[in-house]
């Protein structure tokens, strides 16, 4: 029972640093899903649901006027949003509800940050008939006032959690005590690449569709691999998921992107693999924001869905490798690439995807012609309407006012 | 390993009573005035002291504690002051009383494993419990420990397998706390009906003593559960009594507490 390097790990990354409560339904899990990966029905499911459910394989977009306008690599949107739901997020949670039901489970819990992830769930839920109760932090229903909308009407309780920073780090800790006390009945998808093994393996696994989808697409448009896929990180999940089957093509280069909020000197940012140490949060070992005593920091971005002071530990592992590359982008950079995006490409990209545009530029610049660079659109701008247009909108372009 | 927690237990036992230990959180509300209700809880009888050291992300408690942890925090109550200006202080007004920290796993690693043990042990502390630090997770946090002759009290659910509660009952370090429900820290009305069962098994494997706790708050419940265990533990109904009441409240209820503990 006493193993110096548990299963689930990520290098140094990872492991299970939950209470013992919690562990034998996780040791369930674990076999659960890995007999579901040996069912070929089961994948089979899966794939049928996000096929004529999800609306997969989404496309990938030749984005030729930002192309033209970088100067630099030639540039391909990967259209997450375009995904049912609007994010990336349903590709996990039809994989776990589906796990869930499989595994008996009565009813279904949640946390979500920006709310992507408790629509999804709700949806799947909504789909398979299970119930749902997404926990969300207080601050975060106030400023996603759209998906709490979207969850209700799904038929999801949404359970605002007044706690800390009232955000998604504390969503998840309440989520994580209601679970403690539920645990015989009730399945908790967890909706990004973090916490307790096996949590980041099977969201991973779930997410590798948008990677797969990559290769094959490419493949198919280019007769090779892309130069560069770029993603933006808050737990991790669309990162990985797009990055993960590109890890042995060593020629390609990853590259996660990070809220840097109000500037990394500013404290007020969500940038843990740039400036993160090694500790626990939400039962894994990754990287994370705290202060010397080992208190959790409190994160900072404009888009809730990055504003986690924690990071999956496998995006920790391919950061401290060297595999990936990490960039940043302030809030003020991601709402600059909103509207650029907005007015280039005719998409309104979400908050958090905005940071990956805003990342992108300098490195098409970098790549240069004849190189392509992937980016990867987590999701649709929809639910972040309110927090930009309170900024004011700048004025029309090539219209005389 | 330790004697002083064996040793607590066996006097417990000999007066006829199954043994108190006492939770309180170090800075609720401030670093000197939590030093009062941890020497107020001795005064009313515990037996051990458990030191709550705040983190900012409780999992495994419930919202009394987690007020609590709050609290503290914003009182500036980190390891390293628990440690330099509450243990020692602890330990000066109550001598004979084993002290055991109860935190989380991040706050432990922060200050370094090893540096911890040794930190730890120089003021006084005995044992540490870890809430969300599983056997699989605990190798190398254990054998710093055990060369510091700091013992890792381990837990048991009541969604352990029996084999696998066996196998920490056998293992164990300084006593077995046994969670007596699935859930979070916090006051109950009633407790699952197989607990009893659940103590007994863990206790037939167990070589160190065994004690229930999570939902226990008054002296009904101890006496219910003093046939299966060897000591109950307190935590939430001792932080609300101190910090709504003052320290006097906590020693009343630690006091009411070891009436029912009797035999
Ligand atoms: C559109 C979108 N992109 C990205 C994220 C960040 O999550 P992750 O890093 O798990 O992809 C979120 C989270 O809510 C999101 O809604």
């Amino acid at each position: 029972m006493t193993t110096d390097t548990a299963v689930g790990r990520f290098g140094r990354y990872g492991g299970r640093y939950v209470p013992e409560t919690l562990v034998p339904a996780l040791l369930e899990l674990e076999e659960a899903y890995a007999k579901a990966q040996q069912d070929t029905g089961f994948g089979d499911e899966v794939t049928r649901v996000l096929r004529e459910f999800v609306g997969r394989p989404t496309t990938l977009t030749p984005a030729h006027r930002l192309t033209e306008s970088w100067g630099g690599a030639q540039v391909w949107l990967k259209r997450e949003d375009l995904a049912h739901t609007g994010a990336h997020k349903i590709n996990n949670t039809v994989g776990q509800v589906l796990l869930a039901r499989r595994m008996g489970k009565k009813r279904i819990i949640a946390e979500t940050g920006a709310g992507q992830h408790g629509v999804a769930t709700a949806t799947a839920c909504a789909l398979f008939g299970l119930p749902c109760e997404v926990f969300m932090g207080a601050l975060d229903v106030e400023r996603q006032a759209l998906n709490v909308f979207r969850m209700r009407a799904l038929g999801a309780v949404v359970r605002p959690v007044e706690s800390g920073s009232r955000t998604l780090k504390d969503a998840m800790n309440e989520a994580m005590r209601v679970w403690v006390s539920q645990v015989q009945d009730t399945y908790y998808v967890i909706g990004s690449a973090a916490g307790p093994h096996p949590y980041p393996t099977i969201v991973r696994d779930f997410q590798s569709v948008i990677g797969r989808e990559i290769r094959a697409q490419t493949l198919a448009a280019l007769g090779r691999l892309p130069d560069a896929i770029i993603a933006c990180v808050g737990g991790g999940s669309n990162a990985i998921g797009a990055l993960h089957p590109f890890i042995p093509d060593t020629a390609v280069r990853l590259v996660g992107v990070e809220a840097a909020g109000h500037g990394l000197q500013s404290g007020q940012h969500g940038a843990s693999l740039t400036l993160g140490t090694e500790g626990v949060l939400h039962g894994s070992r990754s990287l994370v924001l705290q202060d010397e005593h080992g208190q959790i920091q409190e994160a900072h971005s404009i888009s809730a869905g990055l504003d986690y002071p924690g990071v999956g530990p496998e995006l920790a592992h391919l950061a401290k490798t060297g595999r990936m590359e990490v960039r940043t982008a302030t809030d003020d950079e991601a709402l600059a690439a909103f509207y650029e995006v907005a007015r280039t490409e005719g998409i309104l990209p979400a908050l958090e995807t905005s940071h990956a545009f805003a990342a992108a530029r300098s490195l098409a610049r970098d790549m240069g012609k004849g190189q392509h660079l992937i980016i990867n659109c987590s999701g649709r701008g929809d639910k972040d309407v309110a927090t930009i247009s309170a900024r004011g909108v700048p004025p029309a372009t090539g219209v005389k006012s | 390993m330790s004697g002083e927690l064996g040793k607590a237990f066996a006097r417990a036992k000999a007066r006829g009573e199954g043994a108190l230990v006492a939770y309180a959180m170090a800075g609720d509300p401030d670093l000197p005035r939590s030093v009062d209700v941890f020497a107020a809880m001795v005064e009313g009888g515990a037996d051990v002291l458990e030191i709550g050291v705040a983190f900012s992300d409780p999992i495994a408690d419930g919202p009394v504690i987690q007020a609590a942890s709050e609290r503290a925090l914003k009182a500036g109550a980190n390891l390293r002051r628990v440690l330099d200006e509450v243990v020692p202080e602890v330990r000066r007004r109550c001598p004979e009383t084993p002290l055991v920290i109860m935190t989380y796993v991040n706050v432990v690693m922060a200050l370094g494993e090893e540096r911890y043990a040794k930190l730890a042990r120089e003021r006084g502390i005995v044992g540490t419990i870890l809430p969300d630090l599983p056997p699989e997770e605990s190798a190398g946090i254990r054998a710093a420990f055990d060369r510091e002759g700091m013992d890792l009290i381990p837990l048991c659910a009541p969604t352990t397998p029996p084999a696998r509660a066996e196998a920490i009952a056998k293992d164990a370090r300084g006593f077995v706390y046994c969670v007596s429900v699935a859930g979070v820290t916090g006051m109950r009305s009633e407790l699952p009906p197989d607990l009893s069962q659940r103590l007994d098994l863990v206790r037939r494997a167990a070589s160190v003593p065994v004690v229930a706790g999570f939902g226990i708050s008054n002296a009904e419940t101890a006496r219910t559960l003093v046939a299966h265990a060897d000591g109950v533990v307190v935590g939430s109904a001792l932080v609300r009594a101190a910090y709504t009441d003052g320290p006097g409240a906590a020693r009343r209820l630690c006091a009411d507490i070891k009436q029912g503990l009797k035999r």
